[in-house]
């Protein structure tokens, strides 16, 4: 952060308290799109763990799938989930804002870069399905 | 019959009496067709002419009589008193500025900041009268319109929780006014507004609240202003280091 400004005498400088965020919705919802990182490095953290008990042997792998069967790992992936979509989507809605694209002369409509992005990434999750599902 | 009235909640601030900001309530008269700088004025000539403020033009023009009104940074003179009925109506200086006495706030450090951004054109060489005026075709008009209409009413500033967090940073008026020029086909400045805007208090300093936008009585789109800037100046950064020996814009 940078550094204060000099103060004048005689002025009121206000102070804003770290209860900020929930003046307004905006805010709150900026504040949830910057939580979402701590669950998508916890759940990338996991899958890393996933990937090296692979490595180790059937046993092991099975021992841990088991484990993440539980009600309290349950519930973190719902909730990962639901944050890691909610990312997803303000990034999305984000690209409209932030991507200018041009045909010719013509800006395209923000709603149509944004959808865009909806239907790269129901193509990308349906060739994954089709590989995972069909070819393997 | 009774006239109906509603109630204003006023920030009062008295330097040299006050240590801090108090709040002192008003009963006007509730007219359909007032806006909240009628009320105001309404307060200062008929029950308290000490109360301070300001405003010109009354018609979202000037951008003198931002305030905040029930918390959101708003032009006084088109919030109307019908959208807030019954009230109350919590009237307060612009958020994140000095305040100098009541709901008038210091503009010193907005007007330094945006006369660092160099929002003017600026030519490597003037091309003399004689010789007529830059000419520029209604597509290389459009790609800068809508930045061009910002009227500096700072209540971009007051709903950006980065610059009350911290004050250095450049903010959204500015930076949304040094994107305009660059975007103009007639300007060549944009290597001299670059430091500006690259530096640690310019664009990368704004986290994408995004709310700045939605306040901006003139649909200017800051935010989009400074994340395009950041597109253009990683690009440009990128380019230089790719090719170093003419890459960049």
């Amino acid at each position: 952060m940078s550094e204060a400004r000099p103060a004048r005498p005689g002025l009121y400088y206000p102070k804003l308290p770290a209860t900020w965020w929930l003046r307004r919705p905006g805010y709150v919802r900026f504040m949830l799109r910057e939580v979402t990182c701590v669950f998508v490095a916890i759940f990338l953290v996991e899958l890393l763990v996933i990937v090296y008990k692979i490595g180790q042997g059937p046993q092991v792998y099975a021992d841990m799938v088991a484990k993440l069967q539980s009600p309290g790992w349950i519930v973190f992936h719902v909730v990962a989930l639901a944050f890691a979509l909610y990312h997803t989507i303000t990034w999305f809605q984000a690209t409209g804002v932030i991507q200018v694209v041009r045909v010719g002369d013509r800006q395209v409509p923000p709603p149509l870069v944004v959808a865009g992005n909806y239907v790269a990434w129901v193509v990308v999750s349906l060739f994954i399905l089709y590989w995972l599902l069909v070819r393997s | 019959m009774t006239e109906e009235t509603i109630t204003l909640e006023v920030t009062r601030y008295r330097p040299g009496h006050d240590t801090e900001p108090r709040t002192e309530s008003f009963s006007v008269p509730y007219r359909k067709d007032w806006v909240v700088l009628d009320a105001l004025n309404h307060i200062k000539d008929r029950v308290d002419g000490s109360l301070t403020y300001r405003w010109s033009c009354r018609m979202g023009v000037c951008g003198s009589c931002g305030m905040m009104v029930n918390g959101v940074p708003k032009l006084t003179c088109s919030a109307f008193l019908r959208d807030y009925h019954p009230g109350p109506i919590r009237v307060e200086p612009l958020a994140n500025f000095p305040v100098i006495r009541d709901l008038v706030v210091a503009l010193d450090d907005f007007l330094e900041k945006l006369r660092r951004v160099k929002p003017w054109l600026i030519r490597e060489t003037e091309k003399p009268v004689s010789e007529g005026e830059y000419r520029q075709s209604p597509a290389q008009l459009e790609a800068y319109k809508q930045f061009s209409m910002c009227i500096n009413c700072m209540l971009c500033y007051a709903a950006c929780p980065v610059y009350g967090l911290a004050p250095a940073f450049v903010g959204p008026a500015a930076i949304a006014l040094a994107y305009r020029y660059n975007l103009d086909s007639r300007d060549e400045g944009y290597r001299v507004r670059e430091p500006i805007l690259s530096d640690s208090v310019g664009v990368w300093e704004c986290t994408f609240v995004g709310e700045c936008s939605v306040v901006c009585p003139k649909g200017v789109d800051p935010a989009a202003a400074i994340q395009r800037s950041k597109v253009a100046g990683a690009k440009d950064w990128a380019m230089s280091v790719l090719m170093p020996w003419g890459g960049r814009k």
